[in-house]
């Protein structure tokens, strides 16, 4: 399969004009003969829907929580980048493109990015326009802050909760359209299978979740905006229903996944309490602007911190990375914690932590200002661990937060299944090896409102695609195997919960393909994987019925599809002999342990191509080309 | 430390209910109260009894999914907090709680504690939005918005619509969620042009919906675990009351 992701020719700053224009157009008064299937109302969704139904498609939309409104994207709190270049602080399309390229670690795809770049200042004029109450200085212009490893202040946020209210947007956009009759809602619905008809996506199968029903949905395009991964590694800062399922059935359907290993480690997390820990809650990184990191100099200093005197405290980043200090990129923040903890001198129970102190920027600026600012953050803290972040340092550890990898998209963001788009998080796109901050809410929305709209009409426009209902033999087929997996889960009548295979499987994947990895410890997962797989298929136990809410049965079906995805985790990184951004091989690494990349091997995304149960996937690689930003060693020193 | 728990049981929409007594034999203070019921529905799947059902998602008190009545309160005895973000350390060794559903006509009850809020979904398509086709707005800083404004805005904009405030009053009444949702869009430039449009239409699906009349009872704000004030009510009533004395409804 030759890959060909269809960017357009010519100098970077023209390509998304001169593309949109070449793109074909459906006639409005056509338009209402096409029907979309949107999977997902987070923030690429639920603005691709919103969108959609605007410009006059019949939009059917999937969401497996109770409302649009719920989606994980909700819980981002830290903001969203635009180039807007507000405060003449330096900032430009030109910088935003340059630090996301440099941040991804060069595993990202250019054309997309500065496009990604380029956009970036529509979404926050649409977010303003429908009420996204984002902060305001006192004169009523838009207030902004550094954050994430910037250097200039190009993050507009809403207090701590930006996504909340970048989602509230789009939800409201939605539903707007579902009263004007554009949009028809399936909240409770999931989606458990895509349906081809002559190589095209036409079509979905979903149980609706209050029923049990499995349910086939017929359309001319499907889109999936369902997130990302994180929740393989069952602890993860991801809410507990985010899955794999979707982007994984469309994986097992002809479409690649591409760079599944590409996983982001985010560096302020609430630590691991005790082995009922059924989550894990992310303080946001904005917290490092005015907080400073540190750890006991010595190992084994159980000291309380307020009682470590300064010369005994080692504020590593700010020691190893003069010029960032504590806003170094999330990978490198995560990498450093780790290897503090390795040494001895985490701190907390556990000994899996570092302080995160605002001590002194509450000394300089008054405690009011920091409440302000991180008051809510703090309120969190304080509910989950019972201590006042005021007067005691917070404690806080990398966990998993969000997944580079996803399916492989082109251009135009459709897949290697002619007919479906991937959009989001759920894609693979944009943020090569690492993302930055604020940089997943900036993504999700430019698919969403400003990619998607225009590349879907091209397709409709030329394709001609067949007519179908759902009694064509491909969604019977599909409902009859769905149907089936669920008789299997239910019919097991095993021993152990689903949560406990979650528990064991995600266990093996961050020890082995977590914040380091090796080889050795690659193959021994790809070893021990399988054999937990086979013992779930053989000895989970989910009681109850498919004909009723079923909650045990739903995470059944996901963590099923998490077990396949993580031996494909595994793979990926292993055949990846370099570090780059979140995959930090040990064995490749400079002599001060940074990450090591080999641009003249590696410089691809790796595409994984299905080739039925049981067998090696094919590797197809994706050329990337650096003709503006040139390859560089990151250095934040 | 040990705990009583009586659970709603309720098998579907359609099956009568009733409440039955687990014991929570070893409840660590660190966990969150829906770690604690994943701990007691891993022990009735070992016994082979059918797990509590109970919606949640997030767990970080932000995607307001989560929700039941303990002990009569709606999200628990923590003020300004949801019940995944309430944690064992707020109970006592030996206490008994009382875990029912959300209580209100316009929310029926799904299965155990697990309620159908998509009348609020109904709610906010019916008005609960500003109108801006994509592509169409102006530069983000072409219309200022004083900060006080826009704190009064973000303030009431921190609703989850989780439910509680309809849970908790007597009427089950939605008044403070329309009321925040108008309160939110109402105060902004942005938001003018289809102010009084909005509060008829909201407040009138409302009804629709079943849910009740607001008598002025404050349950609703003392519940509300983003601290929504209700101040937001009596913007909610100033503009639905102008809108009707300018004769501006749903028509214009």
């Amino acid at each position: 399969m030759e890959l060909d992701a269809k960017i357009p020719s010519g100098p970077i700053e023209t390509l998304w004009d001169k593309h949109r224009f070449d793109l074909k157009l459906v006639n409005p008064a056509n338009k209402r003969k096409y029907n979309i299937i949107v999977v997902g109302s987070g923030l690429a969704g639920a603005s691709a829907v919103a969108t959609l139904g605007e410009l006059g498609y019949n939009v059917q939309c999937f969401c497996f929580q109770d409302s649009p409104r719920r989606a994980h994207s909700i819980a981002a709190q830290g903001g969203i980048n635009a180039a807007k270049n507000y405060h003449s602080d330096g900032d430009s399309v030109y910088r935003l493109f340059y630090d996301t390229v440099k941040g991804g670690d060069f595993r990202s795809r250019e054309a997309n990015v500065y496009r990604l770049a380029q956009i970036s200042v529509n979404i926050i004029d649409q977010c303003v326009a429908q009420g996204v109450p984002f902060a305001r200085e006192y004169g009523g212009m838009l207030d902004n802050r550094s954050f994430g490893g910037a250097q200039v202040s190009r993050t507009f946020y809403a207090r701590g909760q930006t996504g909340q209210q970048l989602l509230l947007g789009a939800y409201q956009a939605l539903e707007r359209q579902v009263a004007a009759g554009q949009v028809k809602m399936y909240p409770r619905h999931e989606m458990l299978d895509l349906v081809l008809i002559d190589g095209h996506a036409r079509g979905i199968v979903t149980r609706d979740l209050i029923t049990g029903k499995v349910e086939s949905h017929v359309a001319d395009a499907v889109v999936l905006g369902t997130g990302g991964y994180g929740n393989v590694y069952y602890l993860s800062t991801n809410a507990k229903g985010s899955n794999t399922t979707a982007i994984w059935r469309a994986y097992k359907k002809g479409a690649l996944f591409a760079n599944p290993c590409f996983t982001q480690i985010h560096p302020t997390c609430i630590p691991v309490s005790g082995h009922y820990q059924s989550k894990l809650t992310l303080m946001s990184e904005s917290l490092r602007n005015d907080g400073r990191i540190w750890v006991p100099l010595k190992s084994g200093d159980k000291r309380a911190p307020n009682q470590i005197p300064e010369a005994e405290r080692d504020y590593y980043l700010e020691r190893r990375y003069p010029s960032f200090g504590n806003l170094v990129p999330r990978d490198v923040a995560s990498r450093n914690a780790k290897a503090v903890c390795d040494e001895g001198r985490g701190v907390g129970d556990t000994g899996l932590g570092v302080y995160l102190d605002l001590r002194d920027s509450i000394q300089r600026l008054g405690q009011h200002v920091i409440k302000e600012r991180y008051g809510n953050l703090f309120d969190m803290y304080e509910r989950i661990t019972g201590e006042n972040p005021y007067a005691v340092p917070m404690r806080i550890y990398p966990a998993i937060h969000y997944t580079m990898g996803g399916l492989w998209v082109d251009y135009n963001l459709m897949s290697t299944v002619p007919g479906l788009y991937v959009i989001g998080e759920a894609n693979f796109s944009d943020h090569g090896a690492n993302r930055l901050g604020a940089s997943a809410l900036m993504q999700g929305l430019a698919d969403g409102y400003f990619i998607l709209p225009y590349t879907i009409g091209d397709y409709l426009a030329t394709s001609k695609l067949t007519k179908a209902d759902s009694s064509h033999a491909a969604f019977r087929e599909a409902e009859s195997q769905v149907g089936c997996r669920v008789k299997q889960l239910l019919e097991i009548k095993g021993t152990r919960s689903v949560d406990s295979f979650h528990r064991d499987l995600g266990k093996l994947v961050w020890e082995y393909c977590g914040m380091a990895r090796t080889a050795e410890g690659l193959r021994h997962a790809l070893e021990e994987i399988p054999k937990l797989r086979e013992q779930y298929w053989r000895d989970v136990k989910v009681l109850g019925s498919g004909e009723e809410l079923n909650q045990s049965l739903e995470k059944a079906g996901r963590v099923g599809d998490f077990f396949e995805l993580a031996e494909l985790m595994c793979l990926d990184a292993l055949e990846r002999n370099e570090s780059c951004g979140g995959h930090f091989r040990e064995e490749y690494q400079t002599p001060d342990g940074e990450a090591r990349r080999n641009d003249e091997e590696y410089c691809y995304a790796a595409a994984w191509q299905y080739r039925g149960d049981g067998e090696q996937p094919e590797l197809h690689k994706e050329p990337l080309h650096f003709d503006y930003v040139h390859p560089s060693q990151r250095s934040y020193k | 430390m040990k705990l009583t728990l009586h659970i709603w049981r309720q098998r579907n929409a359609s099956e009568k209910g009733r409440m039955v007594r687990y014991e929570a034999p070893d409840v660590n203070p660190e966990m969150s109260f829906l770690e604690m019921l994943d701990v007691l529905n891993e022990s009735l799947i070992a016994k082979g009894e059918e797990p509590v059902a109970f919606d949640h998602d997030c767990r970080e008190g932000i995607c307001g999914m989560c929700g039941f009545m303990i002990n009569g309160v709606a999200h628990g005895p923590q003020r300004r907090t949801t019940i995944c973000q309430l944690h064992m350390r707020h109970f006592k060794d030996g206490d008994e709680l009382y875990l029912e559903p959300w209580r209100a006509r316009a929310f029926p009850v799904v299965r155990d504690l697990v309620v159908d809020r998509s009348a609020f979904d109904r709610v906010i398509a019916a008005g609960g939005f500003i109108s801006a086709p994509t592509g169409s707005a102006p530069d983000g800083n072409a219309v200022q918005v004083p900060k006080e404004t826009a704190d009064i805005s973000m303030d009431a904009a921190a609703c989850i619509g989780c439910g509680a405030c309809v849970a908790m009053c007597p009427n089950a009444a939605a008044a403070l969620f329309l009321g925040a949702k108008i309160t939110h869009l109402g105060v902004l430039p942005q938001g003018q042009p289809e102010r009084y449009r909005r509060a008829i239409a909201m407040v009138a699906q409302a009804g629709q919906e079943m849910f009740g009349y607001c008598t002025n009872v404050g349950e609703c704000e003392a519940v509300c675990p983003k601290e929504i004030k209700l101040e937001v009510i009596a913007r909610m009533n100033r503009d639905f009351l102008k809108a009707v004395v300018i004769g501006r409804g749903a028509g214009s």
